[in-house]
């Protein structure tokens, strides 16, 4: 099950909304397929994101993935302790290991973003 | 257009795949990549004991009263030099010095050698191989399909692997091997790995495969062994400073500019494919140097990435990686020889950034004696 106040990219990216502010992260499904999560590369805060623009890179022991921004918007704090803890991407991807808070520019993007039971069937798809 | 043909898989995959294992096809086999993580079992063969299915590596006996004589035309080292039972490492070298496999050479008697090659070039150095013993009394015998290969690895494999065989795990030194049982099946059993830790290959018939594996994690499990993959096999060899055949040699590569002329015999008679431009290679010097890096920036250096000294551009990383142990980024990389002293302070380009790196000496682990 995925968390169901949450919207969803196609690359297993969430969003949390509260007011114009999002919370960003990659689903417990991106985070597992990655494996063990050693590095995480997040943009400075005042940087002004696109939707579906490439906004950093997650690297598992293997692999090197882009991050994608679910919503465009300026960028307002990323998490800072994913410099020293990178593995709470695996441990509490939808918690503790949440990427970025972006104020968001445009709320209508968000109905460009899967909801919980389209995102859940896109992995069910594998 | 061809229909690639179908992957191969060892006697294992459904053993891997009850196991949880992500499987991979790597070099044409299906492989299990990780099952836990490729942190925990890194962290098991340091610290216990991993199991690793290698059965797709390539097997090859070569066998005759000059099957001694033709190995030491056909490759870079002199396999009559090694005693009975005894193994050295070597390569295979194209006329004109570039390396077309690395590969490991075990004398199993007088008159008999195994040859094991990489998977993804198993069958190149076959064809070879049977092209350069011709004229020797000597037959090869590929059994790279035929046998399985099972390796444990870590520091307590001999408690785990002593029991279970005839061969006298005491007397066994590392890089040799004997013939015995494990289990109650026929096998080769040798001292040899790709971890830097004590560790044992053992070769059996292919349909022996599934046996040999269920009674090594049976034995292995009190002593807290774990199934490995190929994630692990990469970071645990890397940080031990071993190479990766198509990461830091290929057929562009001479052994000389992997950091590794030691290995290429050059004092003795014998006219090796490869030895004139061998020669050559080793009395002008290296183009290139292997070094290893440890990152002190920000970032993991990759294969590919560019490495620079100043704004001059010095070489590639070959292999990269967070390491599991050090807890730190580590690489190994080609650079001018001028830039490869430890301690030497040069720039990987990592995507749009740079991130500097320091000159460290390999392996960046050994394992406490």
């Amino acid at each position: 099950m995925v968390p169901s106040d949450l919207r969803y990219t196609k690359e297993h990216e969430w969003v949390r909304v509260d007011g114009d502010l999002a919370t960003v992260g990659i689903t417990d499904h991106a985070a597992t397929l990655l494996g063990d999560i050693v590095f995480v590369e997040l943009p400075e805060p005042g940087r002004t994101l696109a939707q579906f623009a490439a906004f950093g890179v997650v690297e598992s022991v293997k692999a090197v993935s882009d991050l994608y921004a679910p919503v465009g918007g300026e960028v307002v704090e990323a998490n800072a302790a994913l410099a020293a803890r990178p593995e709470l991407v695996n441990g509490e991807p939808y918690g503790a290991g949440w990427m970025l808070r972006v104020r968001m520019g445009d709320a209508t993007q968000l109905e460009a973003l899967l909801d919980p039971a389209a995102y859940e069937a896109l992995v069910a798809e594998g | 257009m061809t229909e690639p043909s179908a992957p191969l898989a060892t006697p294992l995959l459904e053993r891997h795949r009850a196991l949880g294992a992500r499987i991979v096809e790597y070099a044409g086999w299906l492989m299990p990549v990780q099952y836990a993580g490729i942190m925990e079992e890194h962290r098991a063969v340091r610290e216990r004991a991993g199991l690793f299915d290698l059965g797709h590596m390539g097997e090859l006996f070569v066998e005759g009263p000059e099957a001694g004589a033709a190995l030491a035309r056909a490759l870079v080292t002199d396999p009559p030099s090694l005693a009975v039972g005894r193994a050295h490492y070597s390569m295979i070298c194209a006329p004109d010095g570039g390396v077309i496999d690395d590969l490991i050479v075990y004398r199993l008697a007088e008159d008999r050698f195994l040859v094991v090659a990489n998977a993804a070039n198993a069958a190149t150095v076959s064809d070879e191989l049977a092209g350069r013993i011709n004229g020797f009394r000597a037959v090869l015998d590929d059994r790279a399909l035929a046998t399985g290969l099972v390796a444990v690895q870590g520091p307590a494999s001999a408690a785990i692997l002593g029991p279970l065989t005839t061969v006298d795990l005491a007397a066994l030194h590392y890089y040799a091997i004997a013939e015995g049982e494990v289990a109650g099946i026929r096998a080769l059993v040798a001292r040899t790995g790709y971890t830097g830790e004590d560790g044992f290959e053992v070769f059996v018939e292919t349909a022996e495969g599934a046996a040999l594996w269920d009674a090594l994690l049976a034995a292995g499990q009190p002593h807290g062994l774990v199934p490995v993959g190929l994630g692990a096999r990469d970071t645990l060899r890397l940080e031990a400073g071993m190479p990766l055949y198509g990461s830091e040699l290929d057929r562009n590569t001479t052994p000389f500019d992997a950091g590794l002329g030691r290995v290429v015999a050059l004092d003795r008679d014998t006219d090796f494919v490869g030895r004139a431009a061998l020669e050559a290679a080793g009395a002008e010097g290296p183009r290139k140097a292997l070094v290893g890096l440890t990152v002190r920036g920000r970032g993991i250096a990759r294969h590919g990435h560019p490495v620079h000294a100043g704004e001059r551009r010095t070489g590639v990383v070959t292999s990269g990686t967070m390491s599991p142990t050090l807890g730190v980024p580590i690489a190994m990389a080609s650079v001018a020889p001028g830039d490869a002293a430890p301690g030497t302070m040069l720039e990987v380009e990592i995507r749009d950034a740079r991130a500097a790196v320091e000159v460290v000496l390999l392996p960046f682990y050994r394992r406490p004696r």
